[in-house]
């Protein structure tokens, strides 16, 4: 049997009775099969019940329990402690207010998400009865490795322009607006351009590549964010250059 | 109950020294800004030679000083680095799908460096090395 502990240092804030944040250590055993997700059950359950932090699904899958690890933005169901030293650090996610310990307040992202449109707006309505919507598996391809976007905002708390300028619409709300401009049923891209093209949109990206690094479903929103920027660009030469501003 | 939510935060001329993936970046940044300035240089260049044949001679002998040759090292050295980082990034930038399969990162990659030895070459043709 393992004997090893690890000293577990959460970030708490209880905002009825703190003025700021402060660290508090808990000592925790290290099986190996286990995360930090179940350290942290193991405080809740058994050393301080206040703890309070977001958590579902345990497999990578829900993307609620992400928080900084060590300073690196991790799901906590993914992190193995056997892979960590004996302290880790454990934080809100970066760049977002926090709301009571490890929760942060994700309106801002809620708000960026739904501004970017990340839902079919099919090119032509049909009636149900008409039929589905068909692609080929090529059509397809294109785009799937953006849907496995969890939502889970490590890319936001890796982007060191968000933090600075959170006004950024930011990686995941503009890779999901990607992968609907190159879904083959879709017909909504000049909606979502209006969004995703601008100052605040695509442009505020310098391309740190951080997003990527971190993303725990290997979407690469730096890859889609550099291809947003390539379609703008020629549909800003399009629009300039070309007659009746490229529209055929 | 009333909500009270804490803002950290960031550390706006420190930022960068909190990662080694940010410092990366920061790194990339300033590089950058010598290639910016070749680009000026290289216009300057250009300037001196409308200028005729004495200014662009002098202009060359400045290039032969110390300090010149150690800019045009850094420099080149600098836009070395970009262009091989640029080059390694274009799949990810501009991928390419053949039916249902994207082609492999180093084709697109490779196409790069080819298209540079290509471009060298006719450089170094016009400039009446063969």
């Amino acid at each position: 049997m393992n004997e090893r502990q690890i000293q577990l240092e959460v970030l708490r804030y209880n905002p009825e009775t703190d003025d700021e944040p402060r660290f508090q250590t808990y000592s925790v055993p290290c099986p190996d099969e286990w995360v930090v997700l179940d350290a942290l059950n193991y405080v809740k359950d058994n050393l301080d019940t206040t703890l309070s932090y977001r958590w579902s699904c345990h497999m990578a899958v829900c993307g609620s329990c992400g928080m900084m690890i060590n300073g690196e933005p991790t799901l906590s169901c993914k992190a193995f402690l056997r892979d960590y030293p004996d302290h880790i650090r454990v934080e809100p996610l970066a760049h977002f207010p926090i709301e009571r310990d490890l929760v942060t307040v994700i309106d801002d992202f809620m708000g960026k998400l739904s501004r970017a449109k990340p839902y079919l707006i099919p090119k032509e309505e049909k009636a149900i009865e008409e039929g589905e919507y068909r692609q080929s598996p090529a059509e397809l391809k294109r785009f799937k490795q953006y849907t496995l976007c969890i939502n889970c905002m490590l890319c936001y708390a890796a982007c060191p322009q968000y933090g600075l300028v959170p006004a950024f619409i930011g990686p995941a709300a503009i890779t999901l607006a990607h992968r609907y401009n190159i879904d083959s049923r879709d017909g909504g891209r000049d909606q979502r351009q209006q969004v995703i093209a601008t100052n605040e949109g695509v442009w505020e990206c310098s391309f740190v590549g951080a997003c990527s690094e971190v993303c725990p479903k290997h979407v690469d929103p730096a890859a889609a964010l550099q291809q947003v920027k390539i379609a703008s660009t020629v549909d800003w030469y399009k629009e300039h250059l070309m007659p009746w501003g490229g529209k055929s | 109950m009333s909500r009270k939510p804490y803002v950290r935060e960031i550390p706006k001329g420190s930022w960068y020294l909190r990662q080694g993936r940010y410092m990366r970046y920061m790194g990339r940044e300033v590089t950058s800004l010598f290639v910016g300035a070749y680009a000026l240089f290289l216009l300057l260049a250009l300037k001196r030679l409308s200028e005729g044949q004495a200014a662009y001679e002098a202009f060359l002998e400045g290039l032969s000083s110390p300090l010149g040759v150690l800019f045009q090292i850094i420099t080149l050295l600098f836009v070395l680095y970009h262009t091989t980082s640029w080059f390694n990034l274009t799949p990810k930038a501009m991928p390419v799908q053949r039916g249902e399969e994207f082609l492999p990162g180093g084709v697109i990659v490779g196409a790069h460096y080819a298209g540079w030895v290509l471009l060298s070459l006719v450089v170094l043709f016009l400039a009446g090395v063969f």
